[in-house]
């Protein structure tokens, strides 16, 4: 299999700075709460950039590693084509135009936010956003649900950083070795 | 010195999100009680309402959902504080993803790798759920609040519906002032 993160693979040349600008820039505005469906249809079906395995490899990548996946996956296919150059056009292209339309909205969201209906709406919709929040947690810990040591190192993250609200910093210090002690002793 | 005062927001925009996006495994979502720490607790730049109020934009609009932390940097410096608060949020771990995307392949097969991605895994789930309990306690003061959020949560988990409507739900509810 080829793999998509290197450039060790001949990778098409023929696309360009300008292809991964606006290829990112179209992903950028197409997703609401989360654009990375969007962004493999546009690399695997539409622009055909990459297969469906490369981009399984890259998205693997992407969520192995801190920082938003989306825009890690963005820095990677930018790499994969033209380089430096290449992951500063297609990541300025995908935060870009939300970048534009958010702070549109929350300037115009300012003008309004003294309204009562509108601060209700506001508080309806976050309190749908804090249960959407739950479902994506719910989601991802479908997997964990077989592993005892995996329930109790997701619990005490939980407890820490959501009840007692400790600083991300030492709860990670904390866990993640403990965590990756466990999962080196079971692998 | 509304000026000087601006820069000085301005390096502590950028010096807590560089660190952030080091911290942030598993995405911007992991991270949510820790912006909402700094942001409202630490450094004041907003009530815990006006927090709530900027997940709700950040959630409705589209794009990832990272952007929440360019409308920190929004209420704290103002537009160049967005940019600023961005840009210092995907540096890091941009420049991180580059770098090990040159070495991928030899350690893609490694013991230690595949141990992370499985020691990562339970802390992310963990994270995002206190994320979500973070904004729940601070959202939900009533009853009618807390029925929404456990509704959309059970629906969101069990359905495949999109959450754009969800949010919508809520909209018109909290509009109708039900919630």
């Amino acid at each position: 299999m080829r793999v998509g993160v290197t450039a060790a693979a001949p990778a098409p040349t023929d696309v360009g700075l300008k292809d991964l600008f606006t290829g990112f820039l179209q992903v950028g505005i197409s997703g609401f709460g989360g654009v990375l469906p969007f962004a493999r249809r546009m690399l695997v079906e539409e622009r055909r950039w990459l297969t469906a395995d490369e981009f399984n490899e890259i998205l693997a990548l992407a969520q192995f590693l801190p920082g938003p996946n989306i825009v890690n996956v963005s820095v990677i296919v930018g790499r994969r084509f033209q380089r430096v150059a290449g992951s500063v056009a297609a990541s300025v292209g995908l935060m870009l135009m939300p970048l534009a339309i958010l702070l549109t909205l929350a300037t115009l969201y300012a003008g309004v936010a003294q309204y009562p209906i509108v601060q209700r709406a506001t508080h309806g919709v976050s309190a749908a956003a804090a249960g959407l929040m739950i479902a994506v947690a719910l989601k991802m810990g479908q997997p964990l649900r077989k592993s005892a040591w995996k329930i109790v190192i997701a619990s005490a993250a939980f407890i820490a950083i959501g009840v007692v609200r400790l600083p991300l910093v030492w709860v990670l210090a904390v866990l993640g070795p403990l965590s990756y002690a466990i999962a080196w002793r079971l692998r | 010195m509304a000026a000087a005062v601006n820069v000085v927001v301005l390096g502590e925009l950028a010096r807590h999100f560089l660190l952030l996006s080091l911290l942030s495994i598993g995405g911007a979502n992991s991270i949510l009680p820790e912006i909402q720490r700094r942001a409202v607790d630490v450094e004041g730049w907003m009530t815990s309402a006006e927090f709530t109020q900027m997940f709700a934009l950040s959630q409705a609009a589209p794009g990832p959902n990272v952007l929440i932390v360019s409308l920190v940097g929004w209420k704290a410096a103002g537009y160049v504080g967005a940019v600023v608060a961005m840009a210092a949020m995907c540096a890091p771990s941009s420049v991180l993803t580059y770098q090990i995307a040159n070495a991928w392949d030899r350690f893609r097969d490694a013991p230690w790798r595949i141990a992370t991605q499985v020691a990562v895994a339970p802390v992310t789930v963990g994270l995002i759920l206190a994320s979500g309990y973070v904004l729940t306690r601070s959202i939900d003061h009533e009853w009618q609040a807390y029925v929404l959020t456990a509704t959309i949560a059970a629906v969101g988990f069990m359905s495949r519906v999109h959450p754009l409507w969800l949010l919508g739900v809520g909209a018109i509810l909290g509009a109708m002032g039900l919630v």
